[in-house]
């Protein structure tokens, strides 16, 4: 008789007898307590970590709005768009869910930018927490993808060529590309076929993946413990007797009630948007997408929504100019920066080949390859930022000046990257963003080199306050 | 990957193309006037809805600008005689293609769309053009496909160019205009000796309507302020809403606040 051997459930009323009979059938307790109530997180937490448990928030938001959504919208080419205007004029409070759900779709990218800056900002994805970072990242990947087939739903014409748009960027892909974009899209254009299985991927595939990857890294979060503002581990200083960190704190109900005060003010924002300015001004919801798709009317002007326009831009400035005089050379110089600071024989040779067979594809391949390669590796290069960062600290607060205005450049870079994608291409904003999109690299390729040589401050062996 | 060199060729194209866009005149509507919005509601119906359908719209939603059923069943029920039916048009695209050139677009949210200052501007900028199909043409919408419904009203216009040496003139003169306007700026070889680059394009007034300039304004500003409101109907109510959502989320932020700092009075 297992269940005779755990204590009674003290502390909840009435319904002590209740949570003892499902605890004796199911880890209850011990999860509560594992991952809530003696949780212990450090307690100088600041601003930047409200974003977390914002995100979490947020899905829960488009999870159940999304469902309502999807009780009256048409997964048809010939119903959708109407079918989003029945629910935004007829369905009771439709409009209400419907708004939710497209500016929902903006703040999960605003919290999830927030929460990967904060990272950055204190050095959280450092050993040991990398896996704990590269499920965010896969989080990421997720998030853009649901965005990104979600985005096709509404059936307009910014839905409509923005997909053909990203799907063609398959097409680049050497020998199997074409083939490639006809089996994504199931025709040989965006249609009804393709409609139908976004429509798959946005309610369930992706949705269940994402659920998995948050679970995931909840789990992980709370293996390794959370990192903080000063990027001191909390584990190194425990009470002699309970054993538990001096600078943690439980959880709940610490961070809890914290973050329901973040909550509401995170909501104050949100309305605002939903009910006094749902469009944002053309940002959240485009304009063109109010014009029902038409295959055979290209638009003169076609952008993304605002979360993915600093990948766009990297897309666009890529012209056979930019891989000649700064890609080509670009590869050579890390190449030989890259050899310079190696040891062994065997890499400096492996890195010389690889350099070489590089140089070989961008003067031989047309400059559109490039531009989809450097547009994953952008958001791909995320993944590697726990091995390329090797500062002896953690958090800026230590780190060194060089570091700081890398850091400052590269958010500065990613801002204005994301307002070029968003505008039509002129020759000087072609050419601002072939600047930032250097810099946008430069800030990753470098980072081995200048984290190492920065002039870091002392990290203190306690977290501070403030 | 094709369309997108396409469009940056395009792009491209346009930055250099010289032709500035129309500006806009910014369109003084205001969706909480009922009587305007019934007004632009009949303009609409009488004008609008036999060519251009408003499909996602029904009638009965009219009711919310404080008509009664009898009233739109009346004045407003012309191509259907069921106030729970949509707005459609009896002609079908087919025909319409082959009558028009193109099917005209349904207008259901068109000013979320364009914007109500772009159909403000637009519907004042028709002009006698007698290169057209129709004889007419548009400042804003060069070579569009639709006629001037409303040249009884407005009466008939015609294009001036003026010429100008510098852009701050050109300018200065189009800003005193009362109806769009718009400066081509040309090449220096294509100016010639003059130097006379910046073309101002304005539209004069030939032959009076039945309206007066200032009341045929007056009537546009009543249809684009319907087509605005029709575009999202519960946008009223939207705002409404939200000033209650705003105020309970004001207070629960206060407790949420005060609990917050109750329980982190003990964490030094």
């Amino acid at each position: 008789m297992a269940a005779a051997e755990k204590q009674a459930v003290t502390g909840a009323g009435p319904f002590n007898g209740l949570l003892t009979w499902i605890d004796q059938r199911f880890p209850l307790m011990q999860t509560w307590r594992s991952h809530l109530s003696e949780y212990y997180a450090p307690k100088n937490f600041n601003f930047w970590y409200y974003f977390g448990s914002l995100a979490l928030f947020v899905l829960v938001i488009q999870i159940v709005t999304g469902i309502f959504l999807t009780m009256n919208y048409k997964p048809d080419a010939a119903q959708a768009f109407a079918s989003v205007e029945y629910i935004m004029r007829e369905v009771p409070w439709g409009w209400w869910i419907r708004y939710m759900h497209s500016t929902g779709a903006s703040f999960f990218f605003i919290c999830v930018y927030l929460h990967m800056f904060r990272a950055m900002l204190y050095g959280s994805y450092r050993n040991p927490r990398e896996l704990l970072w590269i499920f965010g990242m896969l989080i990421f990947l997720c998030l853009m993808a649901e965005a990104f087939f979600g985005y096709l739903l509404p059936w307009g014409q910014m839905s409509y060529w923005g997909a053909q748009v990203i799907v063609n960027l398959f097409d680049a892909i050497p020998v199997i590309g074409p083939d490639l974009a006809i089996w994504i899209r199931g025709d040989f254009v965006v249609s009804d076929a393709t409609l139908n299985r976004f429509f798959a991927y946005h309610v369930i595939a992706v949705p269940l993946a994402l659920l998995a990857l948050v679970v995931a890294h909840l789990l992980a979060l709370h293996e390794v413990g959370s990192s903080n503002p000063d990027g001191v581990e909390i584990k190194n200083v425990k009470d002699p007797k309970t054993g538990r960190p001096l600078d943690g704190i439980p959880f709940h109900p610490y961070y809890t009630v914290k973050d329901t005060f973040g909550v509401v003010v995170f909501l104050v924002v949100f309305s605002m948007v939903v009910f006094f300015a749902p469009d944002a001004g053309g940002y959240f919801l485009e304009h063109n997408n109010f014009i029902p798709a038409d295959p055979l009317k290209t638009p003169a002007h076609i952008a993304p929504v605002w979360y993915f326009t600093p990948y766009y831009s990297i897309l666009r400035a890529t012209t056979d100019e930019f891989v000649l005089w700064v890609l080509a050379p670009g590869v050579v110089a890390f190449a030989l920066l890259l050899i310079w600071s190696m040891k062994k024989s065997a890499t400096r040779i492996a890195v010389g080949v690889i350099a070489i067979v590089l140089l070989a594809g961008l003067l031989s391949l047309d400059a559109k390859v490039w531009g989809v390669v450097l547009m994953a590796t952008s958001v791909m290069i995320f993944f590697f930022l726990p091995w390329l960062d090797r500062s002896p600290v953690r958090s800026i607060r230590y780190k060194g000046p060089i570091t700081k205005t890398a850091l400052s450049l590269f958010v500065i870079v990613f801002f204005v990257l994301g307002y070029l994608g968003t505008e039509s291409v002129t020759e000087g904003r072609t050419l601002a963003a072939q600047v930032g999109t250097a810099v946008y690299f430069l800030f990753f390729f470098l980072m081995p080199w200048y984290s190492k040589m920065d002039k870091c401050l002392p990290e203190p062996e306690r977290v501070t306050s403030k | 990957m094709k369309a997108l060199v396409v469009l940056l060729a395009l792009a491209a194209q346009l930055a250099l193309a010289a032709e500035e866009p129309v500006r806009l005149d910014s369109a003084p509507i205001d969706p909480r006037d009922v009587a305007s919005l019934q007004s632009g509601a009949r303009i609409f119906v009488n004008y609008c809805l036999n060519c251009h359908s408003a499909g996602m719209m029904r009638y009965h939603k009219l009711l919310d600008l404080g008509l009664t059923e009898q009233q739109v069943k009346e004045n407003l029920l012309f191509t259907t005689d069921k106030i729970g039916e949509l707005m459609n048009v009896a002609m079908t695209r087919k025909d319409a293609k082959e009558w028009l050139g193109t099917a005209p677009p349904d207008l259901s949210v068109i000013a979320r769309a364009r914007g109500p200052d772009w159909l403000y501007t637009y519907m004042r900028s028709f002009y006698r053009d007698p290169e057209s199909a129709t004889g007419w043409n548009n400042m804003v919408f060069e070579r569009v496909a639709m006629p001037h419904v409303l040249w009884t009203l407005s009466g008939q216009q015609v294009q001036e160019e003026r010429k100008f040496k510098n852009m701050e003139q050109a300018e200065a003169v189009g800003r005193q205009q009362k109806s769009a306007w718009k400066i081509d700026v040309l090449t220096p070889d294509q100016a010639g000796k003059d130097g006379e680059r910046f073309i101002l394009k304005t539209i004069r007034t030939e032959t009076a309507g039945s309206l007066s300039q200032i009341d045929y304004d007056i009537m546009v500003r009543d249809l684009v302020n319907f087509m605005t409101w029709m575009s999202e109907p519960n946008q009223i109510t939207r705002k409404q809403v939200g000033y209650v959502v705003m105020l309970v989320l004001l207070v629960l932020l206060v407790l949420t606040y005060l609990l917050y700092k109750e329980f982190w009075k003990d964490v030094h």
